[in-house]
């Protein structure tokens, strides 16, 4: 049960504040700003608490998103919600900036009336919402329509409307996923996981069931041993082992429990469909060889050598590499082979661009700091190199098999439907120690 | 000083902070520190040398990133490089960089130190100035080290300027005060003093404040400066007001530098000089009647400075105390601010006047102000200037106008701030007892505080009024009546309830023959608010209860059927229960005769310090109150305890002042003297014995019908040693190790060892039972000359032993010289309200500290012979009381503690031993030859030692072994 919601800029000022339960008092606004937007010391943890009330705070650039409560609220609820609250603004009004939240204030009170009812978050799908809240002014509703849509928004599917026509029937699958690793300097992996996400942009008319299938080993080895036909050793190879997933809500979670098949009634236009993680079999895309040596007092040697571990046939992009400096760096020289690399003072680092880099290459950059005799004892830590990427498959293995379109009261076959799908695989936490 | 021209602003500088000021996050913030961090970096580490300028760019900008709060590792050579720099500006950035940033670095003090040893050597006043006060500013022991001797030589140098003058004095007076042990005293002293004769009051102002300094420490070297300074204080205060220019401020001539020099003066005695004196007094009238003047501006700066000047003064004639006609000007100077408008004044004036009002010579002027002060404490806004006057109120009370005073204090109670009012129920008590000429009056009095405050009245002051009325026939009527009366108020103060029930029980008698307050009366009244009361006080009517059955025979049934309803005999506190079942039992089994004796009235308490007095001692802190209150003392003699009796002298009252007693001590003494009042709680373990069968360990005393409490042993003394004890011991004469004691309470387990003349010995002591045992105490005790001959030390014990559990204690033993009685270990614990009180001889006796000689037959013989003097043998021939097994008897003398030789004596049969005997004065060789006899069952026992009484004692000791 969420006490109140307030949004400030990046100088603690309050933008919006809205509260949905007595508990909270106006005093509540400030001891927010004064603890943890104007604190001394940076306030690290997204949950505070301040004299028996919590805030939970989530900071989209320059702003401020908090949620307080006095009650002992599911934390994780209270950030879903956040980050839905995101997702609805960006949708009404993109990039969510002081100046945006200023323009559309009283869409945002709106928004808020909607999706949170006496602290209790109800309907968030921003499809659903711009139905009946809009930008525009007041359509002249007829009757009709009014009860369409509160049929929709209190019936069984809340997530799409009926009636819905395209003339092309088109289906857009991404497949989103982030690998975080953290290896050590000889090579070893410490820990690695992949989180992924499949969303889907569908552009269906009327109310289609649809059934998506991917390479989970569960559902291959099963088939492996209904079906005898299929060769064991070649599905066990390309199925990967999901350790949790979470699914949008018009997925029917009794049919996923009982056959662990993924059905579902989508909702119109965007929306994410699933999200997984795995940890069992990850492909890095990427191996970082880091080579630091220390020449004397004054002079430190760095050479770090990338390894991109792909098809050939495979271009990954956005290549970014960054080398943290000590930090008594007074000069550094960098010589690379491909990109550019530069020292940057204000962060710490050399960072090293690379745009494109094909798979089973490798390059390489060597550096020169020089440093400051210091008189201070203490040790660099030396924090690990990271880097980031972005590749066009899946680091986790994951494939789609099919996703399938029923629709029994229009006469459209599944073979109608234009289909794509798109793998993306992104740089979470990546870091090799150095 | 040069002027910052405008080329010095450093553009750079500026374009940075402005940049961190417009940063909008922490995070842009940090980029761009890294980023000028950084730069600085290259900039420093670059090849090419900086200029002054940019280094001082630099340097400035790292101090500021270092205030931003960032940490900053470099840097401190540059900035000491800008102190060899002849440009001001560049100078002064490097000795504030330093100055901030302190780096123990050994490399960088020296640099440091060496630029520093520099300017101070150069010419230039601004220059030494600058690193003058570096030195200040840092003022680290390694900087006092550095220069401790170099400063006193340009302070007193003739040559030196008047602005290097006043630093290197500031300067000094620092590094005095940071390490006084560096800087030493020498010729200089002198000529500091001298400084105040100086031309320039800078120097003078600055001189002042180092020589007062100095001259708290060590006043005989400084003792020329009251002449000086006295002359100096004249020069200004006759000076008119524009003769010292620079230093007037709002017409008052140089008001810092009077205050400084008065205050000076306060740190030695009167002037002896005649001249100097007549001077002195002079200045100070001349600023009493310069306060009287018109004042010259309305300015407020013009009457602090004033008035700072006067409140100086006048705090000196309060040091001085020997000049009654200025006491009398001052206070009534100060008379007069009580009515300014001004509350700072009204508080000063207070304040100064509670100090004035313990001069014999201003006490009678202060006493005139009294109204103004009942005033001030009625309708004074500020509480801090509430209390002053209430401060002030009591310290000029005396016999004359003590009535009024403490009549107003008690109105003013009523309305006091809270947190002033447990001191002013303390003043008013004290007072009332101090003054009262009639003791009605203090009664009521005290009834009347615990009726308006009783929630500030503490233990003490009822206490002390229940000690006062049991130490004065006259007044124990009128108190019986009074509290009577008060407690017929429909509520009254728990407090009252507990002096009434107390007064009742002892004195009811004395209201008894009045029908309005007869026996049944005065129970009915007192129970009607039993039932409102706590756990003590109820314990307490209780008590009063009992007495009035003594008292009045005729309430014995009422009250019996009191203490037999389940309220009482079953209530749930143990202590309320306890003295319900005893009570009623004493009631009915005892005759009125051993009633009587059992509850007589309480003898007169002795005489002491009242605990009030100790008590808001120690609230005030020491020092506080107790100058004045130890001259109040002297001049009231014995007033203080209880009245007529002029009872401890001054010399007392200083002993108690400083150790008061603790509050506990005094509940005590109403606890021990009470006769039935203590039984529950002190001698428990005597009345469990008489009414239940538990409490084994609780001295069997013979249980008769006539007179029991009388025969019994005072409980809070330690119970006799068990008969048991010596067996107990004896069983120990031999081993170190083992059981000590057991019951069915408590084991004592018992560990020990020696050396030589020392022990060490530790006591175990387990609870048998599940309930915890509360207030468990041991000490260990050398009766008699004992004390002269072991020297035993314990650590206190836990005085929570919980059930099952065991505690452990150390004793340290240590053997002076030899000895024969074993020292006493006194164990006392409740037991689920019950005393345990028990005494055991812990087994230390002389053979432990016995060290083995190893000798050859010839030796032995030849000793033996060396000792043949009668008194040195003991010999005793007895019969076996364990098997004569060889083993067993080898076991048990090796266990002895001496050397068992072989083939000494001819007869094989016979067991020879040789031994020193340690102790810390002398060593006493023995000798000991053990003969048995198989047939007859018969031991000889002979014993040869270089002392007598060794001897005598280890062969009763031996005897009992075999």
């Amino acid at each position: 049960m969420i006490g109140g919601l307030f949004i400030y800029n990046h100088k603690g000022e309050v933008l919006i504040s809205r509260v949905y339960r007595d508990d909270i008092g106006r005093n509540a606004v400030d001891a927010f700003r004064v603890n943890v937007i104007h604190a001394r010391q940076q306030v690290r943890s997204p949950v505070t608490n301040i004299a028996r009330t919590s805030f939970f705070h989530v900071k989209r650039s320059n702003i401020w998103l908090a949620a307080v409560t006095k009650q002992n609220v599911n934390a994780a609820m209270v950030f879903e919600f956040l980050y839905k609250m995101c997702d609805v603004m960006t949708a009404y009004f993109g990039k969510i900036s002081e100046e945006n939240i200023k323009n559309n204030f009283v869409l945002i009170y709106e928004l808020l009336d909607e999706i949170l009812d006496f602290g209790y978050p109800q309907n968030s799908e921003t499809g659903a919402l711009k139905t009946f809240i809009t930008q525009q002014g007041i359509k002249g509703q007829t009757k009709e329509e009014q009860s369409q849509i509160t049929s929709q928004v209190t019936g069984q599917i809340g997530w799409r409307r009926e009636g819905i026509k395209y003339r092309r029937n088109e289906l857009f699958l991404d497949v989103l996923e982030s690998v975080n690793l953290l290896m050590s300097p000889q090579g070893q992996v410490l820990s690695a996981h992949v989180s992924g996400r499949v969303v889907m942009k569908s552009y269906l008319s009327g109310m289609p069931e649809c059934k998506f299938g991917m390479n989970d080993k569960i559902v291959i080895d099963k088939q492996g041993k209904g079906g005898a036909s299929d060769d064991p050793g070649k599905s066990g190879k390309q199925s990967i082992a999901i350790d949790d997933c979470t699914f949008h809500q018009c997925v029917r979670l009794s049919k996923f429990d009982s056959e662990r098949s993924i059905s579902f009634i989508p909702p119109d236009g965007e929306y994410e469909l699933m999200r997984y993680r795995t940890t069992k079999d990850i492909i890095l895309p990427f191996r970082v060889i880091p080579l630091v040596r220390e020449v004397g007092r004054t002079k430190l040697e760095v050479k770090v050598v990338i390894k991109s571990n792909f098809k050939p046939s495979l271009l990954a992009q956005k290549i970014e590499v960054r080398i943290p400096t000590p930090l008594n760096t007074s000069g550094v020289q960098v010589i690379c082979m491909k990109g550019k690399a530069k020292y940057k003072a204000s962060e710490n680092a050399i960072v090293w661009k690379i745009k494109r880099m094909a798979g089973m290459k490798e390059s390489q950059i060597s550096a020169e700091i020089e440093l400051l005799p210091t008189n201070d004892k203490k040790k660099w830590a030396r924090p690990p190199i990271s880097m980031n990427f972005e590749v066009p498959f899946a680091p986790s293995g994951l494939k789609v098999r099919y996703l399938k379109v029923f629709e029994s009261k229009l006469n459209y076959s599944d073979h109608d439907v234009i289909k794509w799908v798109r793998y993306i695989g992104r740089s979470g936490i990546y870091e090799t120690r150095c | 000083m040069p002027a910052v021209s405008k080329g010095d602003g450093m553009r750079g500088l500026a374009v940075f902070i402005s940049d961190i000021r417009n940063c909008k996050s922490k995070e842009a913030e940090i980029k761009r520190i890294n980023k000028e961090l950084a730069n600085i970096r290259s900039k420093f580490k670059g090849d090419k040398a900086l200029d002054g300028y940019s280094k001082k760019k630099y340097v400035c900008k790292l101090l500021f990133i270092f205030l931003l709060g960032h940490d900053i590792d470099f840097g401190h050579m540059e900035a000491v490089n800008l102190l060899s720099s002849n440009k001001y500006t560049e100078k002064q950035i490097g000795y504030l960089f330093i100055s901030v940033l302190v780096n123990s670095n050994s490399e960088l003090i020296r640099l440091i130190n060496n630029a520093i040893k520099n300017d101070l050597s150069s010419r230039n006043p601004t220059f030494m100035c600058l690193a003058l006060h570096c030195i200040a500013n840092v003022g680290s022991r390694e900087m006092a080290e550095a220069f401790a001797s170099e400063i006193p030589r340009i302070l007193v140098a003739g040559d030196t300027m008047d602005s290097v003058k006043q630093s290197a004095a500031l300067c000094l007076l620092r590094l005095y005060k940071t390490s006084p042990d560096l800087v030493l005293m020498g010729e200089w002293t002198s000529r500091v003093v001298h400084l105040l004769n100086d031309q320039h009051m800078g120097v003078v102002t600055a001189a002042i404040s180092l020589i007062t300094c100095l001259s708290q420490k060590n006043p005989d070297e400084f003792k020329t400066c009251v002449s000086l300074a006295v002359s100096r204080l004249s020069r200004i205060v006759s000076s008119a007001s524009t003769d010292l220019q620079d230093y007037t401020y709002y017409f008052v001539p140089a008001p810092w530098l009077s205050c400084k020099l008065l205050r000076l003066l306060q740190c030695y005695p009167p002037p002896e000089d005649g001249a100097v004196k007549g001077r002195l007094v002079e200045c100070l009238e001349t600023i009493l009647n310069k306060a009287q003047e018109p004042p010259k501006s309305k300015k407020v700066q013009h009457s602090n400075a004033k008035n700072a000047i006067l409140f100086e003064a006048i705090s000196l004639i309060i040091h001085y105390d020997s000049e009654p006609n200025l006491l009398v000007r001052a206070c009534n100077q100060l008379g007069q601010f009580l009515q300014h408008r001004e509350t700072n004044l009204r508080y000063l004036a207070l304040e100064s006047m509670c100090t004035l009002a313990s001069s014999e010579f201003s006490h009678e002027a202060v006493k005139t102000h009294i109204e103004t002060v009942i005033n001030a404490l009625k309708t004074e806004r500020d509480v801090s200037v509430r209390q002053r006057a209430a401060d002030l109120l009591y310290a000029m009370c005396d016999r004359s106008n003590a009535k009024q005073i403490v009549a107003e204090m008690l109105s003013y109670l009523e309305t006091a701030d809270y947190s002033i009012r447990e001191e002013m129920v303390l003043k008013v008590a004290i007072l009332a007892e101090k003054y009262a000429i009639d003791y009605s009056w203090y009664v009521d009095t005290i009834l009347n505080l615990i009726r308006i405050a009783g929630d500030y009245v503490s233990e003490e002051v009822w206490y002390r009024v229940i000690q006062i009325v049991i130490n004065r026939d006259d007044v124990q009527g009128y108190a019986a009546k009074t509290v009577f009366e008060a407690l017929q108020a429909p509520a009254c103060h728990e407090n009252m309830v507990k002096v009434g029930g107390y007064i009742l029980g002892e004195f009811g008698n004395l209201i008894a023959g009045d029908p309005r307050s007869s026996p049944l009366v005065q129970f009915n009244l007192l129970h009607s608010k039993f039932h409102l009361c706590s756990v003590p006080t109820r314990a307490l009517l209780l008590s009063a209860y009992i007495k009035f059955i003594n008292l009045f025979p005729e309430t014995k049934a009422t009250i019996q059927e009191v203490l037999r309803c389940d309220s009482q005999i079953r209530n749930s506190d143990v202590e309320l229960q306890q003295r319900a079942v005893e009570y009623l039992k004493l009631s009915s089994i005892a005759s009125t005769d051993v009633l009587a004796t059992v509850l007589e009235e309480m003898p007169p308490f002795p005489e002491r310090e009242s605990s009030i007095l100790a008590k808001l001692k120690k609230k005030k802190g020491p020092g506080a109150v107790s100058v004045t209150e130890l001259e109040d003392s002297k001049r009231e003699g014995g007033e203080l305890n209880g009245g007529g009796d002029r009872g401890p002298d001054t010399a007392a009252m200083a002993a108690s002042n400083t150790s008061t007693p603790s509050p506990s001590a005094d509940l005590l003494g109403i606890r021990s003297a009470a006769p039935v009042g203590a039984a529950p709680s002190s001698a428990g373990s005597l009345l469990v014995d008489v009414f239940s069968e538990a409490g084994p360990t609780a001295p069997s005393a013979a249980v008769n019908d006539d007179g029991f409490l009388s025969s019994a042993p005072p409980s809070e003394d330690p119970a006799p040693p068990l008969s048991e004890a010596d067996e107990l011991l004896n069983k120990f004469v031999c081993k170190n190790n083992g059981v000590l004691f057991e019951n069915q309470l408590l084991q004592i387990g018992i560990k020990s060892e020696y050396r030589q003349n020392l022990g060490r010995m530790y006591l175990f002591y387990g609870n048998k039972t599940s309930v915890q045992f509360a207030s468990f105490t041991t000490t260990v005790s050398c009766p008699g000359e004992l004390q002269s001959q072991l020297n035993v030390q314990t650590k206190p014990v836990e005085p929570l032993v919980e059930g099952g559990a065991q505690i452990q204690q150390v004793l340290n033993i240590e053997c002076l010289s030899d000895f024969s009685e074993a020292p006493l270990l006194n164990i006392k614990f409740r037991y689920g309200g019950a005393l345990q009180n028990l005494t055991l001889k812990l087994p230390v006796t002389i053979n432990k500290f016995f060290q083995p000689t190893e000798m050859s037959s010839h030796d032995f013989f030849q000793r033996w012979k060396q000792l043949s003097q009668p008194q040195q043998e003991a010999q005793k021939i007895f019969k076996a009381n364990h098997s004569m097994d060889t083993e067993v008897l080898k076991a048990k003398l090796l266990g002895l503690g001496t050397a068992l030789l072989d083939n000494v004596d001819p007869n094989p049969e016979n067991y020879v031993c040789a031994g020193v005997i340690q102790t810390k004065s002398q060593q006493v060789g023995c000798l000991l030859r053990l003969e048995p006899n198989a047939q007859a069952q018969m031991y000889r026992l002979t014993l040869r030692c270089s002392k007598d009484s060794v001897s005598r004692r280890l062969c009763e000791l031996l005897a009992q072994q075999f």
